[in-house]
């Protein structure tokens, strides 16, 4: 991260503040939000977790320094990424593509 | 031999080593959560419609824990801040803080935790499903208060219809028969399990113990990871961040204690040292912001 003068350190700890405010009217958010006659399950599921992506980009963005963080980081987070997409992506493909046979006589 | 690169950064990444080694380590945990994340959705996507059980787990007792956590990862961030500016008193403050957020996170969790292993489930031979907290628990007989039994056909997922109906019984619920869903709420109450004796020892209309023979009961379990496939899922999940909990606040609580003598003779690398553990432990903030909604909410 940049910021590293007196002054810099002190806009960083309000900017803390302002994200830890923030995160907690997330939360109250998240668990209003579930309350909500959505029309279907798949909304409720959607804005629970367009709502924890947010504040997860709150905590990764500012108390992780990933705003202003150096390249190396952002490739290693990068190819991160890329695997865990991936990874869900063969959690979709394998639900059609159940296995069947599986009930020797 | 001096090691290099411990606050200075290399040329190459622009960063000290440690911060290139918990990136590192943050994104194979980023994978291993990511797995499970993954099973998750497997296996509730892939459930049989209705028997995906919700509302089994305490909301108000997450959202506490929630903010426990965002307090700590907020007095982690100070407490770094506060070394830079060379305030260790209030560094130690700060990070103070975060430790008996985790302490009470962790305490939160066992809490949770034992209420789980204390509920016990059980299919009687009649078709009746029971759930409640265990009193007592012989070899010829369950005692379980605060009891809620409903048709064990139904499935575990028709659990908050059943308590709705508890609480709140239709008007027409004096009339009703026993096929309705009022009377499937409240057997014990109106007499339906012949095998089944309760006590009144609440007062409160619904806090009766019930006391279960051990020759009325086809299946019994309590609500562990055994119970069914989202306990498997919910306490394979919620150890496994627990744990990281646990591993963080113990570096965090070194570097506090005995750890904290490295102030006195390499302050910036100290400072180093405090926003390593800090990373780590903002990741399992991260984990728990995803973990929260998916498992108490969804």
């Amino acid at each position: 991260m940049s910021g590293h003068t007196p002054e810099e350190i002190h806009q960083e700890v309000r900017r803390y503040l302002w994200v830890f405010g923030l995160l907690i009217i997330g939360t109250i958010v998240t668990v209003a939000a579930s309350y909500l006659d959505l029309p279907s399950f798949a909304w409720t599921v959607a804005l629970a977790l367009l709502i924890a992506s947010v504040k997860g980009f709150f905590v990764a963005g500012y108390f992780m320094h990933l705003m202003d963080e150096k390249k190396m980081v952002y490739g290693i987070l990068g190819s991160t990424v890329f695997f865990v997409i991936g990874l869900m992506f063969l959690t979709i493909w394998a639900m059609s593509d159940p296995p069947t046979n599986t009930i020797y006589p | 031999m001096e090691i290099p690169y411990v606050t200075e950064p290399r040329k190459d990444t622009g960063l000290y080593n440690a911060k290139v080694g918990i990136w590192l380590f943050l994104a194979s945990e980023v994978m291993l959560f990511g797995g499970f994340f993954s099973a998750y959705i497997l296996l509730r996507v892939g459930s049989v419609e209705g028997t995906w059980p919700t509302e089994l787990l305490n909301v108000p007792i997450g959202t506490f824990n929630t903010l426990v956590l965002i307090i700590s990862s907020v007095t982690v961030v100070l407490a770094w801040s506060a070394l830079k500016l060379k305030q260790f008193g209030r560094y130690k403050f700060f990070q103070a803080i975060t430790i008996i957020c985790a302490l009470i996170f962790v305490c939160v969790k066992s809490y949770e935790y034992r209420d789980k292993f204390t509920h016990y489930d059980v299919i009687l031979n009649d078709g009746t499903r029971v759930d409640g907290h265990l009193v007592e628990k012989t070899d010829e007989y369950i005692t379980l208060s605060h009891p809620l039994s409903y048709p064990a056909e139904k499935g575990i997922a028709y659990r908050p219809i059943a308590i709705e109906l508890r609480d709140n019984p239709p008007a027409d619920a004096e009339t009703a028969g026993h096929d309705g869903d009022a009377a499937a709420a409240h057997p014990a109450e109106e007499g339906a399990d012949e095998h089944a004796t309760t006590s009144d020892s609440h007062g409160d209309g619904h806090g009766h113990d019930l006391t279960i023979q051990m020759a009325d009961v086809k299946k019994m379990t309590n609500w562990g990871p055994w119970a069914n496939t989202y306990f498997a899922i919910y306490f394979t999940m919620t150890a496994l961040h627990a744990l990281h909990v646990i591993g963080g606040a113990l570096v965090i609580a070194y570097l506090w204690g005995p750890g904290a003598k490295m102030w006195k003779t390499d302050p910036e690398r100290y400072t180093n040292r405090i926003e390593i553990s800090g990373l780590f432990w903002h990741f399992v903030d991260l984990v728990w912001i995803f973990l929260f909604p998916v498992l108490y909410l969804l």
